[in-house]
């Protein structure tokens, strides 16, 4: 294995004139296993202590370091420096406003998260004295949707969101269909009126790409087209 | 340096973190009150996302249970350390917490019939210790990922307001009232005064000190060294919890669920060393005896690789559809941090630092009291605790494995009821104080003024080297003495740190180095309180003291900072009076 390797980082300071611009950094390789986190961390801890990202768990679950790493969104914890081509070319998420460095400002996918009702909604109260019942194979619907971290690689992936902004995006849609499945939940109707508009479901042209961006296996795509059969099929 | 805006806002009451303790404490008093919630990172982000195993409650859905046995596990797990008002509010609460959290949505994993899902794990026994039993209430393994973001899901729904990324920098305190906080504006830059009738710290915990940690970058204590330097105390902050099974070479945690699903751990000869540590309930015996057995097997020579200094946990046998079942989170860690298929190999797993026990002294209503020996505890007007940040004490000298998401469930919902009913008490906002938030202000600006050559990573580095080689499993007279120099010496080189990054627009330099000065604060309370302590119990180990002492140790520390930063130590008594049960006395603890 080589003993280092080339970060060429994209910078822009808000604060400075300067336009954003890419700076190579070389990080040394001290042990098998190193994530692209850890060269970042190692390029702020003892080379340039202005650059910016986000972080948090280090280990691919709180989904705070969504990145473009080499034209691909991942997580820069759970990515290892040694499978990627040198020089690895670090970016922001594409398409959302630049904060600084790799932070970008996530507002937008956050309120498209917020629209599609993302709780549980109930007509009926619950049984006073224990948990609602839900059978295995029932619980079993949710497997693939409600792991989701809300990393934004899906939704910074997609094609229609770059062209439509007001594009509800695959997180969002993932997230909605979660609730629709799970069999505690009254409020498919609320949502799905939502989602059945112009910017909703009918948006996506099954590129695929948030697929392929989803750091935790999830499939947008998937829940997308169960949307749309159970749109079709209720005759909105 | 420039003139920086100060922003003041108003809340009834104000939340300092969004783990799953400070989401519960917002929820509830959401209902009441005019509430706000002020978090480092987006809520999800928070640490409680990681929690893998389960959250323990005696629902008996499995087989039978009791919430007194419960009880009983936990004050034993405690080491007798913990306060027994508080552990039998915990477990009484436990089934209705969890229901509670079902309703709200919360994704559990279900058996036949369609009820909770629910494990075994370490040190949660069936009638006072005879075996192991089903007590934790899991999604898969990602239960924290589940709650924390039901939680969240909730707050939306009751429009909670955020200020995401938002850094804590003082408490402010008007003569004894605790009248809110100032912070950092992250993204923007700007300080921002939070003025406020009821103020909930529920920072999270302060593992990062050591150098392997299964805990996220963000677990810096920081609301502990907050209320040091707002001249309140600190309570048992050397007792430590170190996790047996982090991921060798990375610290990673894979869960004790491992072991309640029946793997197991082995020694370079292949022995389930286990057995001779703890006959009962072998691999399940509390997490200190665990990781001391482990320390033990390595010192010995028994330990695996070159080195000699990992083990390995074996589940293979259970089976790859069980595994990708209920341990998919694990699968995937086993394979990213240790390149190793759970399926087929076992895991190399070392001792990692996981848990605080230690934190802001609290009693059973998450009210921030102090008290001593001979003085009884009074609560701090407007100041609540709740989570790995607080100290309540329900987990003494050494947490049970799914007591923490109890813990902070349990204390943030009763901390938000109790918030909620003070400000509505109190009429009028206590006002600010003259100069309100000089101290912090002063600190932003001294370290963006700075010059200079000393890195905060420097010092951090040698820092959690040195706590985990010095202040770590095993601790002795020579290796403390020595680590309370090392702190000291490392104080004073942050007196010329410096950062590179001056700017207001997402200062992540900034920001670390605020933190490293919150980690040397604390770190020498940790410090000194082990050195203190003359005796071993749950996770503080002192190999020239082997044994549990309870003539002169059977109470809680405390520390005070001085104003020169150094610690002054002082103690106060063990709640022993449950509510409505018997006292469980201290006996000796065999698993
Ligand atoms: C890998 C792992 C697995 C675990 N598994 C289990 C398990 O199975 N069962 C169990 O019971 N427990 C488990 N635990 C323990 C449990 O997850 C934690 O103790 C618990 O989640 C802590 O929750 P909290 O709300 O107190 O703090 P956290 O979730 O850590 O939240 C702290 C909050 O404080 C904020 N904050 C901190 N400092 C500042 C500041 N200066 N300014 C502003 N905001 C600040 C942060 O942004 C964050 O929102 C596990 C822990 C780990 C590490
Ligand atoms: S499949 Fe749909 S949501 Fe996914 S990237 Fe393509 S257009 Fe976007
Ligand atoms: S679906 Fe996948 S990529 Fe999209 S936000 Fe969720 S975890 Fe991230
Ligand atoms: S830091 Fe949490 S997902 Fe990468």
């Amino acid at each position: 294995m080589a003993k280092s390797v080339t970060f060429s980082v994209f910078r822009y300071d808000p604060e400075q004139g300067r336009k954003p611009h890419y700076t190579d950094y070389q990080v040394d390789i001290e042990r098998p296993g190193m994530m692209v986190l850890d060269g970042l961390n190692q390029i702020r801890w003892r080379q340039d202590g202005t650059l910016a990202y986000r972080r948090s768990c280090r280990e691919g679950v709180c989904g705070s370091d969504g990145i473009n790493v080499n034209g691909v969104n991942m997580l820069s914890c759970i990515t290892h420096i040694e499978d990627l081509k040198d020089p690895i070319v670090v970016q922001p998420l594409p398409s959302m406003p630049v904060i600084k460095d790799l932070v970008v400002d996530l507002t937008d996918f956050y309120e498209k998260f917020y629209l599609v009702k993302p709780y549980l909604i109930t007509k009926g109260p619950p049984p006073s004295d224990r948990e609602r019942l839900q059978t295995p194979e029932q619980r079993k619907l949710l497997d693939g949707l409600y792991e989701c971290i809300l990393c934004a690689c899906c939704t910074t992936s997609c094609p229609s969101y770059w062209a439509d902004p007001e594009y509800l995006g695959p997180s969002a849609l993932l997230n909605a269909w979660r609730f629709i499945v799970d069999s505690r939940d009254d409020g498919a109707d609320e949502r799905l009126e939502i989602i059945n508009n112009r910017n909703g479901a009918w948006r996506c042209h099954t590129i695929l790409n948030c697929v392929e961006a989803c750091p935790k296996l999830l499939n947008p795509t998937e829940a997308i087209g169960q949307i749309k059969k159970t749109i079709v099929q209720r005759k909105f | 340096m420039a003139n920086i805006d100060v922003t003041i806002h108003k809340h009834d009451v104000l939340i300092v973190g969004a783990g799953g303790a400070g989401l519960r404490a917002a929820l509830e008093a959401s209902r009441q009150v005019n509430t706000a919630v002020i978090s480092q990172v987006y809520p999800t982000r928070s640490h409680t996302v990681s929690a893998q195993g389960g959250i323990a409650a005696s629902l008996g859905n499995v087989e039978p249970d009791n919430w007194l046995w419960h009880m009983f596990d936990t004050v034993k797990g405690s080491d007798y350390l913990g306060d027994q008002d508080a552990i039998e509010f915990l477990c009484r609460t436990a089934p209705e917490v969890v229901i509670e959290l079902e309703h709200m949505g919360l994704p559990f994993s279900r058996i036949e019939g369609g009820t909770i899902f629910q494990r075994r794990f370490g040190g949660h026994t069936k009638d006072y210790g005879k075996e192991a039993v089903c007590r934790a209430c899991a999604a898969a393994d990602r239960t924290g990922h589940t709650l924390l973001h039901t939680l969240f899901e909730q707050c939306i729904k009751n429009g909670v307001a955020f200020y995401n990324e938002f850094f804590a920098l003082e408490i402010l305190k008007n003569e004894d009232h605790v009248v809110g906080v100032l912070a950092w504006d992250i993204v923007h830059g700007g300080f921002h005064i939070f003025h406020s009738k009821a103020t909930m710290f529920a920072t999270g915990g302060y593992t990062r000190v050591y150098r392997t940690t299964s805990n996220a970058h963000i677990n810096t204590g920081d609301g502990l060294s907050l209320t040091l330097r707002a001249g309140l105390c600190v309570e048992d902050l050397e007792f430590v919890q170190f996790h047996p099974t982090g991921i060798y070479g990375a610290g990673n945690l894979i869960t004790e669920g491992v072991r309640g699903e029946g793997g197991y751990l082995l020694n370079k000869n292949g022995d389930r060393f286990m057995k001779t540590y703890a006959p009962t309930v072998w691999d399940l015996a509390s997490r200190d005896v665990v990781s001391r057995a482990m320390a033990e097997e390595m010192r010995h020579g028994r330990g695996c690789g070159e080195k000699g200094d990992f083990m390995l946990l074996k589940l293979d046998h259970l089976g790859a559809d069980l595994i990708h079942e209920r341990l998919p989170g694990i699968w995937d860690l086993a394979h990213v941090f240790a390149h190793v298929d759970c399926t087929k190999e076992p895991i190399p797993v070392t001792p990692t630092a996981h848990y605080s026990m230690g934190g802001i002294p609290t009693n059973r209503f998450a009210e921030v009291v102090i008290g001593s020996m001979d003085q009884p505890e009074q609560p701090v007007k407007g100041f609540y605790a709740a989570g790995e940040s607080a100290c309540a004490s329900v987990h003494g000298a050494n947490r049970l494995g799914c007591n923490s998401l109890l813990d902070i469930v349990v204390f943030g919902r009763e901390g938000g009821r109790k918030m909620a009913a003070f400000a509505a008490s109190l009429g009028e906002y206590v006002p600010l104080p003259d100069q309100a938030g000089a101290m912090g202000t002063a600190e932003v600006k001294n370290l963006l003024a700075t010059t200079g050559k000393e890195r905060m990573d420097s010092i951090w580095e040698v820092l959690r080297d040195t706590m985990e080689k010095n202040c770590g499993v095993f601790r002795t007279e020579e290796t403390l003495t020595a680590q309370k120099q090392i702190v000291e010496q490392l104080c004073r080189r942050f007196k010329t740190v410096a950062i590179d990054d001056k700017s207001m627009t997402y200062n992540l330099d900034l920001l670390e180095t605020l933190e490293l000065g919150h980690m040397l604060d604390f770190s020498r309370a940790i410090v000194d309180g082990a050195l203190a302590r003359q005796e071993s119990r749950g996770g503080h180990y002192r190999d020239d003291y082997p044994k549990r002492d309870d003539v002169t140790w059977h109470k809680h520390s405390l520390a005070y900072q001085e104003p020169d930063g150094s610690i002054r130590l002082d103690y106060k008594p063990v709640r022993m009076k449950p509510l409505t049960v018997p006292t469980f006395p201290p006996k000796e603890r065999v698993y």
